[in-house]
């Protein structure tokens, strides 16, 4: 199988850094080439390491609360650097406050993001979601 | 007495230092006219004649030589993203001695090609993507230099999935092709001594040869590297010493010239802040970055342009129109030294602005982001403030009047997010020692660290800053 590439980071002047390691460490674990640029990650540091490395996909995390603001046009940028299609992903604690979380993912969505995941989700998922639409057997 | 032959040949002067291995010791140093034009050997000649009067008679043991003469290693460089491949490739040929007359990134399209062609670099380094990362547009871009025409060689040192295809590619051209490593293998790592080797060895076998410098080989044991390479050896040798002997640690040098400007830093250059993350490409330990638009006579105007000309009415205390004036002067006429009062004024007032310029494009910056923790800063590129040791040479400093008012203001640095030096003793190389030593270094390591301390590594009591 040809190993997958896939842009990891935390966004913007978020400064959360175990969640980060815990990603980066079960995502090589499961097969992925990671390649991990750790907090305060600005959309273009995104988009040109997953140029230089042919990346699958982008993965971005966001716990402080700003993920909503930190996000937007980041599909817009990727279009414009020649990422048309590539698989974005968000995950974390990605917007202010409780909010139900079918409107926060429809939101992210409507931003461009393939999937969304909630507070609490386990690496596991994020495998398994990157395996599905990487077409990882 | 064992004497070794060392040899500079610059642009406009060659110059040969005479060093006796035993002592060790400087037996003695002269200047000629470097004979570029016609035969590099007239020129050395004379210098050995010069050499000998002031020494005596000497049956030197080693010649060895570096050269800038015939313009250098003028390379073109070509990788992927701007910040990345782009800049990894062009400090790497920054680090083997070169001057960069123009750096692509992305597609290099009908236009660049021809623009490269235009530029007919002695040197084109084809970079991009990281290994086994993107591979398309490295192959596209060696598809465009093999139609260009010429048969400047052509160093491969990008993703090395793709390394053999772009070789085969050129190799149907007449380019010759050389590969290296990637010189960013991985996200922002840089790695420069596997192209920097080959750089040295296309420049040995092939730059000296087209330039016509081959002539006088056969008065010298080969010339071993571009100057600015010695140069850097000399001063890497300087900071860190050898297994025997420490250095005197991490350390500064600016090369202030009449067209560009040459700075070097030796030291880590990592964060020091608690709140400060490092961004971006991780920079080498080694750096040597040249600023092809400052200098103290071609590169006049651009002094100007960056420094601005409100920096320049308050140093000189000149009106606008004056310094203007002079300005154009020195583009019209760069080897008059300075007539009058006016000239020495803005002739100051360049040297101090043009090494403030290219420190500050050389050195890392911070920028601030406030965060749900309070306040981060974010560090891109190297911080160079706690460096405490500047060595400069280069004939506008070796003969300034008032060196140390010159380092001073251009160790001023206003904006504290600009990693300059803080504070910094001087040294300077009027005897062109570090290019010497830098090419003794491969023959006599313990001689060339001994004769650097005693030159550099003394009590520093004209402190500057």
């Amino acid at each position: 199988m040809d190993q997958k590439t896939i842009v990891l980071g935390v966004i913007g002047a978020d400064v959360h850094a175990v969640g980060n390691q815990i990603l980066n460490y079960a995502f090589t674990d499961a097969g992925f080439h990671v390649v991990n640029l750790g907090v305060m990650v600005s959309q273009e540091e995104f988009i040109e390491a997953a140029i230089e490395s042919a990346a699958d996909a982008i993965v971005v995390s966001s716990l402080y609360g700003h993920g909503e603001l930190d996000c937007q046009g980041l599909r817009d940028k990727c279009d414009e650097a020649g990422l048309q299609g590539i698989l974005l992903y968000v995950g974390g604690n990605i917007v202010v406050g409780k909010q139900p979380f079918a409107q926060v993912e429809e939101r992210f969505k409507q931003m461009g993001f393939d999937r969304v995941f909630g507070p609490g989700t386990s690496p596991e998922e994020g495998i398994q979601a990157l395996k599905e639409d990487l077409g990882v057997a | 007495m064992r004497p070794v032959l060392l040899i500079d040949f610059g642009s406009t002067y060659t110059k040969l230092t005479a060093v006796d291995l035993n002592t060790p010791r400087v037996i003695a140093h002269v200047q000629t006219k470097t004979t570029a034009d016609s035969d590099l050997s007239i020129g050395l000649n004379a210098g050995l004649e010069a050499l000998q009067q002031k020494a005596g008679p000497l049956c030197f043991e080693a010649r060895l030589a570096c050269s800038s003469a015939a313009g250098g290693l003028n390379m073109v460089a070509s990788g992927l993203v701007p910040g990345l491949t782009a800049k990894a490739a062009q400090l790497a040929a920054f680090g083997a001695g070169a001057k960069v007359i123009r750096a692509y990134a992305y597609h290099l399209t009908r236009e660049d090609a021809e623009e490269i062609a235009g530029i007919g670099p002695d040197i084109l380094l084809l970079t991009g993507g990281t290994d086994g990362g993107n591979r398309e547009v490295i192959l596209h871009n060696a598809r465009q230099v093999a139609g260009i025409p010429g048969s400047f060689p052509v160093v491969v040192a990008g993703n090395r999935a793709a390394r053999e295809e772009c070789a085969q590619i050129l190799s149907q051209s007449a380019h010759p092709v050389f590969c290296a490593d990637n010189v960013m293998p991985q996200m922002n790592r840089l790695v420069t001594e596997p192209v920097q080797r080959v750089i040295r060895q296309v420049f040995l076998e092939r730059i000296i040869l087209a330039k016509g410098l081959s002539k006088a080989q056969g008065l010298l044991d080969g010339i071993l590297m571009p100057t600015p390479s010695a140069v850097q050896e000399g001063l890497t040798l300087l900071a860190q010493g050898s297994k025997k002997r420490p250095g005197i640690g991490e350390l500064m040098a600016v090369d202030l010239g009449g067209a560009t400007t040459d700075v070097y830093s030796v030291a880590d250059g990592l964060p020091t802040g608690a709140n400060t993350v490092l961004r971006g490409l991780t920079e080498p330990r080694v750096k040597r970055t040249v600023e092809g638009d400052i200098g103290m006579r071609f590169g006049a105007r651009g002094v100007l342009e960056a420094a601005g000309m409100p920096a320049f009415l308050q140093l000189t205390g000149l009106d606008e129109e004056t310094v203007e004036k002079v300005i154009q002067g020195f583009l019209l006429s760069p080897e008059a030294l300075p007539q009058n009062e006016a000239e020495e004024k803005v002739d100051f007032a360049l040297a101090a602005l043009a090494i403030r310029t290219a420190l500050t494009r050389h050195a890392g910056t911070l920028e601030e982001v406030y965060t749900p923790v309070g306040p981060m800063y974010q560090q891109t590129g190297k911080d160079l403030s706690g460096v405490k040791r500047l060595i400069v040479t280069g004939g506008a400093l070796i003969y300034a009047k008032r060196l140390e008012e010159i380092l001073r203001l251009a160790l001023e640095q206003k904006d504290p997010l600009v990693l300059t030096p803080k504070e910094a003793a001087w040294r300077c190389d009027r005897g062109y020692i570090l290019s010497a030593m830098g090419l003794l270094n491969s023959f006599d390591q313990d001689c060339a660290l001994e004769l650097l301390l005693e030159a550099f590594g003394k009590e520093e009591k004209d402190a500057a800053g």
